[in-house]
């Protein structure tokens, strides 16, 4: 290779990596504006022109956040129901997935499109029903009414259907001579072999669960069980009179890191995930 | 594996016999009563949280709330209301303009950062974890940090406009303007989802065929434009129907960025079908109003998929 095109090569790598980094700066911004905003003073925040770095560091405002809302409980909220979707809807959707993708049964088309149906229809056209339901049974004002309805999912069920059929079925043949019945095979050989897709779903319900709006809006409008989403929705809305930015944005810190770390630690799962519901 | 293999060994030439009759249909109902015990609880919960109520908010589009829960027969009352209604039709413009802008825009980035990440590149790891940032992030969260930055008066953007002389606008709570402030913020906390697609969509195209038009001096933009692009299409397919299907039912963002009627003279003439499906049902109590504006949304949706289905084959290629 001659000199100048290895030359080339490296101003072009240059101007690519400039341009990413353009780009990231642009899409980061934003959250290194949150931080340090939530660390200024409240005459900091609003000064013409602004102040990049606070002069003294505020952290008080993350202990503010506390006294002045019930944060820990959108905190504990955000975290039960979380928990709870990840962990129902995985089992559930990988038990359904399971016999979808490896059994024949009358009627498999028919309740395939039955879930394919709920898949393509938006949600909003299920919200008021919903409701009331959940008004009917009494759950509005309760963590049951955030998690009950999110255990059920028809991408959940599509996601991992496509991750079973693509198991070898010499597996389960042997099982079955073995004496196994389908949940045991699904619970000691499928299960295992489908981790990829099974994490892959939990970090989805997960981010979710954990940014999810309209429904908790809807059903718990006390504050001490909302999550935190409609818990800083409700912190800029007209309920409250706050707007003191520094005590805002050390909220939304707190709202966002844990999401933040989970993804930075999965992010390979995550990239994954995606790839796998894309790629059909 | 092998051991087990090996021990199992005597009874699949068992299998191989022929079986009778009755023990082959026990088998088989053993294997359909597993797999309705399997999928029941899913059925179940998705019958009652989901498929019936698709049942019900048609119907409900077609009743009157009466209140205490009670709901009358209106025949196409609903419809004919929200005819008429001015904010439909806002909405309507606001979400068509909200769909036409933000998911071309998105792709068309997604796909510009997809290709410069598709290089052997050092720190793709990254520059993926910090173009993803915004998807994970909450959009109460997001909402708030935006709204600082776009302050009119110590907002950072306009004080960087005003900087190289542009007096910017007051971007949330001017009508004209706030609906494409959402529309950037809509963008940008997009293109990491949409990017990792493409990516994973490039990287199954084969270098050789980039190779043979290097031969024959093809230069990197007609190489885009000649190989990149159309085997790329799947990928775009995939994501215009989904961010098509996310942007009709766009919600958290206008809510979150422009705040309640009263206070922002902005948010009526911004509002969004989802908007006036939320407001309209929860707030004023109108439930059979929203349920009409939920079908209408659900028809549009159907509509403009199908449309997608159809076309598809004029510019998808799947090899």
């Amino acid at each position: 290779m001659s000199v100048y095109t290895s030359r080339n090569k490296t101003t072009k790598k240059l101007l690519v990596h400039l341009l990413l980094i353009a780009g990231a700066l642009v899409m980061i911004a934003p959250f290194i504006w949150m931080v340090l905003t939530s660390l200024k003073s409240l005459g900091e925040s609003t000064q013409v022109p602004p102040v990049i770095l606070p002069t003294k560091y505020q952290w008080e405002n993350y202990t503010h956040i506390f006294e002045m809302l019930p944060f820990l409980d959108f905190y504990w909220n955000t975290v039960i129901t979380t928990a709870a979707k990840v962990v129902g809807q995985v089992f559930l959707c990988s038990l359904a997935a399971y016999a979808f993708a490896r059994i024949e049964f009358p009627g498999r088309n028919a309740l395939f499109i039955l879930f394919l149906t709920v898949l393509m229809v938006p949600g909003q056209v299920f919200l008021l029903p919903q409701f009331m339901i959940m008004k009917e049974l009494g759950w509005l004002n309760t963590l049951t009414a955030l998690i009950v309805p999110g255990l059920f999912s028809a991408f959940g069920t599509f996601l991992l259907r496509q991750f079973f059929m693509s198991l070898p079925k010499e597996l389960e043949e042997a099982a079955k001579l073995d004496g196994c019945n389908h949940f045991q095979i699904y619970w000691r050989i499928m299960l295992p072999l489908a981790k990829p897709g099974l994490i892959a779903l939990a970090i989805f319900v997960a981010l979710w669960s954990w940014n999810d709006l309209m429904w908790p809006l809807i059903v718990n409008s006390t504050p001490d069980k909302m999550p935190l989403s409609a818990g800083l929705a409700y912190l800029t809305g007209e309920h409250t009179n706050l707007t003191n930015y520094p005590i805002l944005m050390a909220g939304s810190v707190l709202a966002i890191w844990p999401m933040i770390i989970v993804f930075i630690f999965l992010q390979k799962h995550f990239v994954e995930g995606i790839t796998l519901t894309g790629s059909k | 594996m092998n051991a087990m293999s090996s021990q199992l060994q005597p009874e699949m030439h068992a299998a191989v016999q022929p079986k009778t009759k009755k023990s082959l249909n026990r088998m088989k109902r053993s294997d359909w009563f597993w797999a309705y015990l399997m999928i029941a609880p899913t059925l179940i919960g998705l019958s009652v949280f989901y498929l019936w109520p698709i049942v019900q908010t048609i119907y409900l589009s077609f009743t009157k709330w009466g209140g205490f829960g009670k709901y009358k027969w209106a025949g196409l009352h609903n419809y004919e209301l929200l005819l008429k209604d001015p904010y439909l039709w806002i909405a309507l413009k606001n979400t068509l303009i909200y769909t036409v802008i933000a998911v071309p825009v998105g792709i068309a980035i997604s796909i510009f950062i997809a290709v410069l990440l598709n290089q052997k590149i050092k720190g793709i790891t990254i520059y993926r974890t910090l173009y993803f940032l915004p998807v994970v992030t909450m959009a109460a969260a997001v909402a708030m940090v935006w709204r600082w930055l776009y302050n009119a008066d110590y907002g950072l953007i306009n004080y960087l406009l005003g900087l190289i002389g542009i007096e910017g606008p007051r971007w949330i709570s001017d009508p004209a303007i706030a609906l494409y402030a959402v529309i950037i913020v809509a963008v940008w906390s997009s293109i990491g989802y949409n990017m990792v697609i493409f990516l994973a969509g490039l990287q199954g195209i084969p270098r050789s065929y980039y190779e043979a038009a290097e031969i024959d001096g093809a230069g990197p933009v007609r190489m885009f434009f000649k190989i990149t692009l159309p085997l790329l299409t799947p990928s775009i397919f995939f994501v215009s129907i989904t961010s098509l299907i996310g942007a009709f039912q766009v919600f958290d963002l206008i809510y979150l960025m422009l705040g309640s009627k009263m206070g922002n003279p902005a948010t009526e003439q911004t509002q969004t079908m989802a908007y006036l499906f939320f407001t309209n049902g929860f707030e004023s109590g109108n439930g059979g109003y929203a349920a009409a504006v939920a079908v209408v949304l659900l028809v549009m949706i159907l509509i403009v998929t199908a449309i997608q289905m159809k076309l598809q084959k004029k510019w998808v290629h799947y090899d």
